[in-house]
């Protein structure tokens, strides 16, 4: 499925600090996670994660230590900190505020013929 | 890799069978994947906004994501493709990396390495620092000496400060002993004529015309000789005078910089101690210029040879800016002097004011040449240059008439003969220069003539200053 890129920027800082609040992690593995959550159907470009993670970092919502990978590669790992656990709570209030409003858009509209027919 | 390795190989391979043997094929496999990865590091590492350490963390990524797609049934070469272009277009990366690092798209100078472990530069701050305290010291010991005599001063305050300057780029550059013993010898020679000469004195004993010429042209010479220590004694390498000529236009501009920044600072001392009651106007005279007039050159020196290779020369953009002002500028002057003429109150100034044209225009030939590409074709530029070089000989010719025509007709005097020598010295450098840069520009020559022309002629006004601090001095009586 194709999601606009628009909502996929909106959706990227929740993402990454939601992924990280469950436990220090890399940017692959980062991308690999978005992969299982969306069930393979949000694609991201996976250069651009790395931006986003220096971005993070630079808002010290997330700390940064180059470690070693299994086969002995450089890798850069990610921890989220306190204010980014502030952040990603207050990212959460504001979908949930979003998600209220797109729900009741939802219900309000006019349901269309193949729905009408379904609930007859 | 060969944690890597082991692990692929352990990895069945799924939907393709083969009848080939297993061992002999894993180890090219991966040589292709590493000289792939190379390429693309390289090709990455090329954007200024991506760092070192970007690319190291995005290939960790790529060989993730190659590992993985190898494991579900990739060949190498098939799981490098998918993973690069997974990883996006990189201008679009790119673009992002820069907006959140603006600050790599500028160039930062860094002086002294704040990591231990560089010894070299805090060694080399150390030495440039001691030179400066060293020049100062002897500056401030001729002025002890010479008080009341300010001429002796004024001839020898050069030879106090340049040796010391020179000691740091023999330091730098392993000079042999021979060279520097017979750049010593030499510079000996010519304090001795500056010093020994029996020159009259000039008007309210002042300088006269011989001393003055001989004071004025003293520095010429020895800077030039700087340029052999400069070029580490290989002064017939043209690479390493064009190298010298670089050197000294990024000094300039960084000594006008840190002359401005010096007033100012000086300024706001002295503004705010008068408000107390002192007056800062003997310090300043006794302590401050003999020690900062050396300082400033030794520091300025010191970061022109830092900032090589890391901030951009200064000299050639503003060359690209001043050519078109001065082809006007010229311009102007030739059809004024045409309209006005006879040139019949013209004198001697006109003549040296035609020296500091010929120079300036020499400055901006030279300083653009020192940054072009000897490869790119002819441009835009290269006819403006000609027409700045064309433009700055025809007004030298109309002011050249009128001077050779009141040397005739009043005869010849010490500045008179240093203003026309010095002029034809550059009309020859100038003029031959226009000819080659036709050649150039027309596709019959290439610019490595014109290059070579630039540094092949720059002992010339060596040799010419010498022969006006040597001879002009028993040629006019000394007057």
């Amino acid at each position: 499925m194709h999601i606009d890129k628009d909502l996929v920027a909106a959706s990227a800082t929740p993402l990454v600090l939601g992924i990280l609040a469950d436990g220090e992690s890399y940017g692959y593995a980062i991308l690999k996670r978005v992969n299982e959550l969306s069930g393979g159907r949000m694609e991201w470009t996976d250069g651009m994660l790395y931006p986003l993670l220096h971005r993070l970092e630079r808002l010290e919502y997330v700390k940064a230590t180059w470690g070693t990978s299994d086969v002995g590669r450089r890798r850069k790992h990610y921890a989220i900190t306190a204010s980014g656990r502030e952040a990603l709570a207050e990212r959460r209030q504001q979908w949930a505020v979003v998600s209220d409003a797109l729900k009741q858009v939802w219900q309000d509209v006019q349901p269309g013929p193949a729905v009408a027919e379904g609930w007859a | 890799m060969s944690d890597q390795n082991a692990n692929d190989g352990g990895q069945p391979r799924f939907g393709r069978p083969r009848s080939e043997p297993t061992e002999p094929a894993e180890p090219a496999e991966h040589v292709v994947l590493e000289e792939q990865i190379d390429l693309w590091r390289g090709y990455v590492q090329r954007r200024r906004a991506i760092s070192a350490a970007d690319v190291d963390e995005m290939e960790d990524h790529l060989r993730g994501q190659v590992s993985d797609l190898t494991a579900s049934g990739l060949e190498d070469e098939e799981a490098f493709l998918v993973a690069v272009k997974r990883m996006g277009n990189l201008d679009e990366v790119s673009r992002e990396f820069a907006r959140e690092h603006s600050d790599r798209l500028w160039k930062q100078l860094v002086l002294v390495p704040e990591e231990p472990g560089d010894g070299g530069r805090w060694r080399e701050l150390a030495v440039v620092l001691a030179l400066a305290v060293g020049a100062g010291i002897v500056l401030k010991v001729l002025l002890a000496a010479t008080v009341g005599n300010e001429l002796v001063l004024v001839r020898n305050g050069v030879f106090a400060v340049l040796p010391f300057l020179a000691g740091y780029f023999v330091w730098k550059r392993h000079v042999p002993w021979r060279v520097s013993a017979l750049l010593v010898a030499i510079t000996t020679a010519f304090a001795l004529v500056v010093n020994l000469y029996p020159f009259e004195p000039g008007e309210f004993d002042g300088a006269g015309m011989t001393e003055f010429l001989a004071i004025t042209h003293t520095p010429v010479v020895l800077w030039l000789l700087l340029g052999v220590v400069y070029a580490g004694g290989a002064w017939r390498s043209g690479a390493r005078r064009m190298d010298f000529v670089r050197f000294t236009g990024e000094l300039i501009i960084y000594l006008a910089l840190i002359a401005l920044g010096g007033m100012l600072l000086i300024g706001l001392t002295f503004g705010t101690l008068s408000l107390v009651g002192v007056d800062f106007g003997p310090v300043f005279a006794d302590w401050l210029l003999p020690f900062c007039l050396p300082g400033a050159l030794l520091v300025g020196a010191w970061l022109v040879e830092a900032k090589k290779n890391v901030v951009e020369n200064i000299a050639p953009v503003l060359t690209r800016v001043f050519t078109p002002l001065t082809i006007v500028m010229l311009v102007a002057i030739f059809v004024v002097l045409l309209v006005n003429g006879p040139l019949t109150d013209v004198d001697r100034d006109l003549l040296i004011l035609m020296d500091a044209i010929l120079v300036l225009v020499l400055f901006l030939l030279l300083y653009s040449i020192s940054a072009r590409d000897p490869l790119a074709p002819p441009g835009i530029f290269d006819w403006m240059q000609l027409a700045l070089v064309g433009a700055a000989l025809a007004v030298d010719a109309v002011a050249l008439t009128a001077m050779l025509t009141r040397i005739a007709e009043f005869g010849f005097t010490a500045n008179k003969v240093a203003a026309l020598g010095l002029n034809l010295v550059l009309l020859v450098h100038l003029a031959w220069a226009a000819w080659l840069a036709t050649g150039f520009v027309r596709g019959r020559r290439s610019f490595g003539a014109i290059e070579h022309w630039q540094t092949q002629y720059l002992p010339v006004y060596a040799i010419w200053a010498s022969i006006v601090v040597i001879t002009f001095g028993p040629i006019f009586a000394f007057a």
